[in-house]
């Protein structure tokens, strides 16, 4: 496969790039969906081809073929350089990399047990049997799936990167639905879409989906007949790991990618509330808000040895001590936006889309307090948990998130249970509020399987460590 | 790129054959298995631009082969993204096959598409399905002149489709559809405005007339004020029209939302104010698409909501078989857990022009777009999100200033409910949503709109 990109990327040079890099691909996926105690649907794809990037002047030139021959490569070299001079009628700046050393290497995941091991039999059973349990349970709709993405990719460039890499991920989920007169009340596990990670089928041994597929159903129906969360200006609101994961992928973790900080994104995905001459000393949250970005992390969804233009993962630091000192960038954003290295987040969805700046592991790092002691802290507030519904604006400032469950707390103790929880606000008078966090035992690594952005949008795998927290002064109840 | 170095759409030629091809391997693996092909092969190409010049230019040949096989009710669905040779293909048959055979019968298994004529609708133009970089390229430069200096964003896209599709009941259609975009907003520094259109063919894009559009918007967006939350009348303009409808079709027409009482349609009931006619039409002239669905069911033109009435639902063969009826032509690739979902909306235009709706607004909003609208219970249609390129305040029948952009909490059911609609604009743009469906719709003016927070919190 190095011969297939080598001759994409020399088409390109040939008909007049100044670089030129090419993925040649080979992706396996398996999903596999139950409903109420039989499976629904099974799909699998295969895909495999090559997608060549070209830069000439001030834009990229990017063409894809749904083939690894090398024929079939050569031509996508040619046409990604003929597409990018065709951009020279409406000209910017020409654009230039920041220097990389040019990695030669190979990677791969972590993955202890082959998800293709595993038989079809045991993975429906498996699926099966929670929808089951749940609908036993009170779940009016019971739901499983599971997914497994399996990737191969080998990287050439024309600055001498030479790379392969062989990712696997894996997850699954389970999810209750419980349908009222005028409403429906949802519960999910391990979060709204289940759980995903650079893993094996090891990840889903682990979640154990049976032992909480009867929890989650009760919980849904009791819902129907909860109290409303009610509508405060100011509360003290006290977040799961799971929603906090939400909240950091939405704004923390696209805020800070520097192709929307550029204006790259403006028509699409927006931009961000963030300026660049204010990198290195605008207050983003409180001193407790650490968060790095960081695709070293073992197991987590956003991890890979390299990025796609070939940049060796590394943990990046985006907000110290509350104080936003670092972005999500590639090798041309960086250099536009004058930092000396590539943050190494550059990733395309498959071999046929472009490669762009994606969250690696955009995680907020633990503190020293767990939700127990965040309760038993708090005299008056709200805890939620489980996202069920996320809207923020192109600038990534002004948020409103729902939960699939809330609980009141009064006097340092669990309450009455509440449903339809929301919650909204500002970003960074909300990141300021943060006074309490979870420790290192509660550190999860959520995956993120569904993160959209682009034109032709991208779907990018995103991973979010994280913890549950506290946060003080929130208006919480926003209905319709 | 010359004309003769266009590309053409790989395999337009051969959707059909390699269709048959797969059917034959399917056979000769087990001659009693039932088997559906679908093919698509093309080419999608999107000039984009930011900071008013291009910067992502991207372009890729497509070829895909989706197979669905069911061994005796046991089924299994299995696609290829890559070159159709015959050992790709001979591979996916094998796939197919050895992963029906593991899973357990399917009690809905609806069976196949019996043979049925398709529909003699085409929506194909040649000049789009070749068009070169240089050709969208020049409706860029097009839009970002006419944007007087201020800064531009956007895309160009063009795209070409040929689909075969056969099963092993006798189903063969084949289809084709070319479409072109040009999309994109033009900033003054505190405000947005947008401009977009759509058509089958990229000679219907003027690149000119857009970025003046977009221009005019942003001008007078400009320096916006806020204005405090609450109940306003609006009228929302043809992409927040295809927003708030795709939740509708999603969670309420879908026949699987149904069959889970998880939607609130009501077959038969009134629920939508009189002047509410939606129907999804591929064979109207204005739109693109193909016109049949990955089971092979032509989409035949189907009203969903009459005079307000709710008259159907959008069923796939699965839906349909539990709710005792036919596929409407709605299935979608990976809808297994999904269900059906609509193709080709259409709103019916109503007699008020762009100034008329304005002037039968007594105090509300005039919204551009909306951004980022995520649904809290399907039931109930509540959704929130936020205004987006352009929102201004509208009082006595005029537009007195631009106001920030405001977050809503809103059923969207109840925004259309009888008497909550004061009028419907004359004027339908072509607008693509989620699931590659479209939607030609007008302007609505709206008696009601729950707006729940500003800018500012």
């Amino acid at each position: 496969m190095y011969d297939v990109a080598t001759a994409a990327v020399e088409a390109a040079l040939n008909a007049g790039a100044s670089y030129a890099d090419a993925r040649a691909m080979e992706t396996r996926t398996e999903a596999m969906a139950a409903r109420n105690g039989a499976v629904e649907s099974l799909d699998r794809e295969e895909r495999a081809g090559v997608g060549v990037r070209a830069l000439i002047g001030s834009s990229w030139g990017f063409f894809a073929v749904p083939d690894v021959g090398s024929a079939a490569a050569r031509r996508a070299g040619e046409q990604a350089a003929a597409v990018a001079r065709a951009s020279a009628l409406v000209p910017g700046a020409d654009l230039a990399l920041a220097e990389e050393p040019a990695s030669q290497g190979s990677w791969q995941s972590d993955c202890r047990e082959d998800p293709w091991s595993v038989s079809l039999v045991e993975k429906g059973n498996l699926l099966e049997s929670a929808t089951r349990t749940m609908g036993e349970h009170g779940a009016d709709v019971a739901e499983a799936s599971h997914r497994i993405w399996d990737n191969r990719k080998w990287l050439v460039s024309s600055d001498g990167h030479r790379i392969d890499q062989h990712i696997v991920e894996c997850g699954a989920s389970i999810s209750a639905t419980a349908v009222g007169e005028r409403e429906t009340q949802v519960r999910s596990y391990p979060g709204i879409r289940g759980q995903y990670g650079t893993r094996g089928w090891e990840l889903i041994r682990e979640l154990d989906l049976p032992a909480n597929a009867a929890r989650i159903a009760e919980e849904a129906r009791a819902l129907l007949t909860a109290d409303q969360c009610p509508s405060l200006d100011a509360t003290d609101l006290i977040l799961g790991s799971e929603q906090m994961a939400l909240q950091i992928h939405e704004s923390v973790g696209h805020a800070v990618e520097l192709d929307r900080i550029l204006g790259w994104e403006a028509a699409f995905a927006g931009t961000s509330w963030l300026e660049l001459p204010k990198l290195g000393s605008l207050r983003f949250g409180s001193e407790l808000m650490n968060i790095t970005a960081d695709a070293t992390l073992p197991g987590a969804l956003g991890s890979f040895g390299f990025d796609d233009e070939g940049t060796p993962a590394r943990p990046v630091d985006i907000v110290r001590d509350g104080i936003w000192v670092g972005t999500l960038s590639g090798r041309d954003s960086a250099a536009l936006a004058g930092i000396e290295r590539s943050g190494g987040a550059i990733r395309a969805e498959g071999f046929n889309r472009i490669p762009m700046v994606r969250m690696t592991n955009v995680g907020l790092l633990p503190g020293t307090d767990s939700l127990e002691t965040m309760i038993a802290a708090t005299d008056d507030g709200i805890l939620m948990d489980t996202n069920r519904s996320w809207s923020i604006d192109d600038k990534r400032l002004n948020f409103q998130f729902g939960c699939q469950i809330g609980w009141e707390i009064k006097g340092g103790k669990r309450g009455r249970l509440l449903k339809n929880p929301t919650y909204t606000a500002i970003s960074p008078r909300f990141w300021g509020s943060l006074d309490m966090l979870g420790g290192p035992d509660e550190w999860t690594f959520w995956g993120t399987p569904n993160c959209g952005k682009g034109q032709p949008q991208q779907i990018g795998h995103t991973g979010h460590p994280a913890v549950p927290a506290r946060f003080r002064g929130i208006r919480v109840g926003v209905r319709g | 790129m010359t004309t003769s170095d266009r590309p053409i759409p790989v395999g337009a030629a051969a959707a059909p054959s390699t269709a048959d091809q797969v059917l034959e391997l399917v056979r000769a693996r087990a001659a009693s298995a039932e088997a559906e092909v679908v093919v698509m092969s093309g080419v999608s190409a999107l000039t984009r631009f930011a900071n008013s010049f291009i910067h992502q230019n991207v372009a890729e040949e497509t070829s895909h082969v989706l197979l669905r096989v069911a061994l005796n009710g046991h089924v299994a669905s299995v696609s290829l993204d890559g070159a159709p040779d015959a050992e790709h293909l001979g591979r996916l048959a094998d796939d197919a096959m050895a992963a029906a055979r593991a899973q357990p019968p399917d009690p809905d298994w609806p069976g196949l598409t019996p043979r049925t004529a398709g529909l003699s609708v085409e929506h194909w133009d040649d000049a789009t399905a070749v068009a070169s970089p240089d050709e969208r390229a020049q409706r860029v430069r097009e839009f970002v002149d006419a944007a007087g200096g201020l800064e531009t964003a956007g895309f160009c896209s063009t795209s070409a489709s040929v689909a075969g599709f056969e099963n092993s009941a006798g189903q063969r259609l084949t289809g084709r559809t070319t479409h072109a975009t040009l999309d994109g907003i033009a900033r003054t520094g505190t405000a947005d405005g947008a401009a977009r259109v759509t058509s089958v063919s990229l000679t219907d894009l003027d690149g000119q007339a857009m970025g003046e559009r977009a221009t005019a918007k942003a001008r007078t967006a400009s320096d916006p004020t806020d204005l405090e939350p609450g109940r306003y009348e609006v009228i929302l303009e043809p992409e927040c029209v295809s927003n708030l409808l795709s939740f509708l079709l999603a969670h309420g027409f879908n026949g699987k939302a149904v069959e889970d009482g998880r939607s609130f349609v009501r077959l038969g009931a009134q629920q939508f104010d009189p002047s509410i006619a939606l129907r999804d039409d591929v064979t109207d002239a204005a739109m693109v698409g193909i016109p049949f669905d990955v089971e092979g069911t032509p989409k035949r033109p189907l009203d969903l909501v009459s005079g307000g009435v709710t008259k159907a639902l959008l069923h796939n063969r699965r839906t349909a078989r539990k709710a005792g009826t036919e596929s409407t032509g709605h299935a979608v690739e990976g809808g297994g857990s999904f269900g059906a979902a609509g193709a080709n909306l259409v709103l019916s235009a109503g007699d008020a022009s762009a100034d008329e709706l304005i002037a039968g607004v007594g105090r509300g909003l005039l919204v551009t777009d909306f951004w980022y609208t995520r649904i809290l219970d399907p039931k109930t249609q509540v959704v929130t999100g936020l205004t987006r390129n352009g929102v201004w305040l509208v009082e006595d029948g005029r537009i007195v200033r631009p106001v920030t952009n405001m977050r809503f909490t809103q059923s969207f059911v109840e925004a259309l409910a009888p008497g909550a609609v004061r009028a419907v604009g004359s004027e339908q743009a072509l607008l693509f949503g989620g699931w590659d469906s479209v939607y030609l719709v007008p302007a609505l003016h709206l008696a009601s709109w729950n707006f729940t927070g500003g800018a500012k919190g």
